[in-house]
């Protein structure tokens, strides 16, 4: 158990090591001025794939590291976020910035509906429960005539850049700082909650559901909010990749390897820690990618492969993930006399 | 809508639901023992599968002679298991043991993808062929066998669990590992025999369905769906639970199929799985 958890009282938010500070200021200004050094679109491309993932897996964070139920659905989140912009501009013609939002909301809205029911269940049945929603979301949306079934849907092309309708097509430039812009207000939105007292609630809703109840900590209401968070910062990835790559169909982005993407990043980095999807992602990502370029092309799946293996290796090994190889003294928080 | 059609899908649903029966057993068995839900249950059937398949097309064997092999393979394939991944996470957290099991699903997809291409396979004339019809009652001969050998398998489980010493061991072992220990049982070793004869069981009914069923490498996943169902419904640790709820999921698929719309069958089992574990959370034969 953590005995964060015992010593646990307001403190301001800011009062952080100033290491942290450094350490997260420099990481920023290097990523916005990386695209500057004049890189080529694939390595554009992996670092997308890397803010998106790390985004992706951030969210399962919320839900799975800070209140403890291990969702393996978290994918249908992403689904609706990229049919909800989709879907609004190719029937309306609304621009992606304003169904994203509303994306948002939708997602929120059923992960209450999904929650309630379902966040009272524990442990295993729980996660059993989320494998069966991530499918059938799946399911449904390949019978769905309204929103092209199972051939999916074909985002229209712009003939030139446009940001209301968020593409580009003559440089990946501009989709690498929207992604990047989220990421970092992801990662705030996180290290922000992670630190405030619902962070703490959480981690005591994990930790001892039956202590925190004696504390007056309503645990099922704190894992639906949990939940709710989690599935908000879910799906406006969801939208943004539906504009980046212009077409989505079930398989796509319903599919069951987004779930379970999401859940190897965080266990790799570190579960329950700000860094630790932010470590998974930029380690996975470029070994996934790059496998692909030379290992993939026969038809078998040897970036699943990988992430099989590697996942039942740290659960042996690390079942911290990699963020127990860092000393913890550079990320704490500055010790309290 | 005429009654035989009504029958026929009751029939149907009740032959499916034994098969799912047996390999909820399995699973049921291994979490009863251990509390670790096996997540590459699904793909253990697979696995077994295209052991008979292979079994059948290297060496010509009929798929129901190979059932004692394939059964051999499969209990081999449960101690390598429990030796190389389950004895390091029996300590671990929940969500690292799910991890763990999950990590060994895609791995073991994944690279039987990788061998055997996604393609779809099967038995070419196996020796149980052709159909019954029993009044105006269509029933499919290898699914008839298949489903009475599953039945026969999981009474032959039941006996094993509750008269032999070993089985009695392992109920030992179940209810308190460490007062087990205490009476020289030793639980490493249970557990091993626990894994041998949860995959066995699967052994059984991967081998049977390979008479008629296709082989791909997705093949388990909706196999493992309603197998975890099945043991939550039956009560998570309980066999006699598991036949109930195999045969109560294999009636909802069929019947839920030929009266509502038969793409979403896995809506409607999904759906008795969330009234179950909401109005009675620990399942209908549940032990606490």
């Amino acid at each position: 158990m953590d005995n964060k958890l015992i010593i646990a009282k307001s403190e301001p938010l800011w009062n952080t090591n100033n290491r942290v500070v450094f350490l997260i200021s420099s990481l920023i200004i290097l990523l916005f001025a990386l695209p500057l050094f004049g890189l080529n679109s694939f390595y554009l491309h992996l670092f997308i794939m890397i803010f998106m993932h790390a985004v992706m897996a951030q969210s399962w964070n919320v839900i799975a590291g800070f209140s403890g139920q291990i969702s393996l659905g978290h994918g249908a989140f992403f689904g609706i976020g990229a049919y909800a912009t989709s879907f609004f501009y190719i029937e309306y013609g609304i621009s992606p910035w304003i169904s994203m939002p509303f994306g948002i909301l939708v997602s929120g809205f059923f992960a209450i509906l999904i929650g309630i029911p379902m966040l009272r269940l524990s442990g295993h049945y729980f996660a059993i429960a989320t494998l069966l929603i991530g499918i059938s979301f799946q399911v449904v949306f390949q019978r769905w005539d309204l929103v092209g079934a199972a051939s999916g849907l074909w985002v229209p092309m712009t003939s030139e850049d446009s940001w209301s309708a968020l593409q580009f097509h003559s440089s990946k430039v501009s989709y690498y700082y929207i992604f990047l812009v989220f990421f970092i207000i992801t990662f705030f939105i996180v290290w922000l909650l992670s630190r405030s007292k619902l962070g703490y609630r959480l981690r005591a809703v994990r930790d001892d559901p039956q202590a925190a109840l004696s504390l007056c900590i309503n645990v099922s209401n704190y894992k639906i909010i949990a939940y709710v968070i989690s599935a908000m910062i879910m799906a406006p990835m969801g939208s943004l990749f539906a504009q980046y790559i212009l077409i989505i169909d079930p398989d796509r982005v319903f599919n069951i390897e987004i779930s379970i993407i999401v859940l190897l990043i965080t266990v790799l980095g570190g579960i329950g820690n700000v860094w630790g999807p932010i470590i998974g992602a930029s380690i996975l990502i470029p070994i996934s990618e790059y496998s692909r370029i030379y290992l993939g092309g026969t038809g078998g799946a040897v970036d699943l492969i990988l992430y099989g293996l590697i996942l039942m290796i740290i659960c042996i090994f690390r079942p911290d993930g990699l963020i127990s190889f860092v000393p913890k003294d550079i990320l704490e928080r500055k010790k309290q006399r | 809508m005429t009654s035989e059609i009504i029958l026929q899908a009751i029939v149907t649903g009740l032959m499916m639901g034994l098969i799912y029966a047996l390999i909820a057993a399995g699973l049921s068995l291994i979490f009863g023992l251990m509390e670790i839900v096996n997540f590459a249950h699904g793909e253990h059937l697979m696995l077994s599968m295209f052991s008979s398949f292979w079994l059948w097309s290297l060496f010509g064997l009929d798929p129901i002679f190979s059932i004692p092999i394939t059964i051999l393979l499969m209990a081999f394939c449960g101690i390598i298991t429990h030796y190389f991944l389950i004895r390091y996470i029996l300590k671990a957290k929940m969500l690292i043991q799910i991890c763990a099991t999950f990590g060994l699903s895609i791995f073991i997809r994944s690279i039987a993808q990788l061998l055997w291409t996604p393609d779809f396979r099967n038995v070419d004339k196996p020796l149980l062929e052709g159909r019954l019809e029993i009044g105006s009652v269509f029933i499919g001969q290898p699914q008839l066998i298949a489903s009475l050998v599953c039945l026969v398998a999981f009474i032959g489980l039941y006996l094993f669990v509750t008269k032999t010493e070993t089985g009695l061991a392992l109920q030992a072992t179940a209810q308190d590992r460490h007062a087990a220990e205490i009476l020289g049982i030793p639980s490493n070793k249970m557990f091993a025999i626990g894994w041998a004869i949860g995959l066995g069981c699967v052994g059984v009914a991967g081998g049977m369905m390979a008479n008629y069923f296709f082989i791909f490498t997705d093949v388990g996943i909706n196999f493992a769906l309603f197998a975890f169902v099945a043991v939550a419904l039956g009560g998570f640790g309980s066999i006699i639970g598991c036949l109930y709820a195999g045969v109560i999921i294999g009636l909802v698929e069929s019947l839920g199929g030929l009266l509502i719309d038969p793409s979403f069958k896995l809506l409607y089992v999904f759906a008795i799985y969330l009234l179950v574990v909401i109005y009675r959370p620990q399942g209908l034969f549940g032990r606490y």
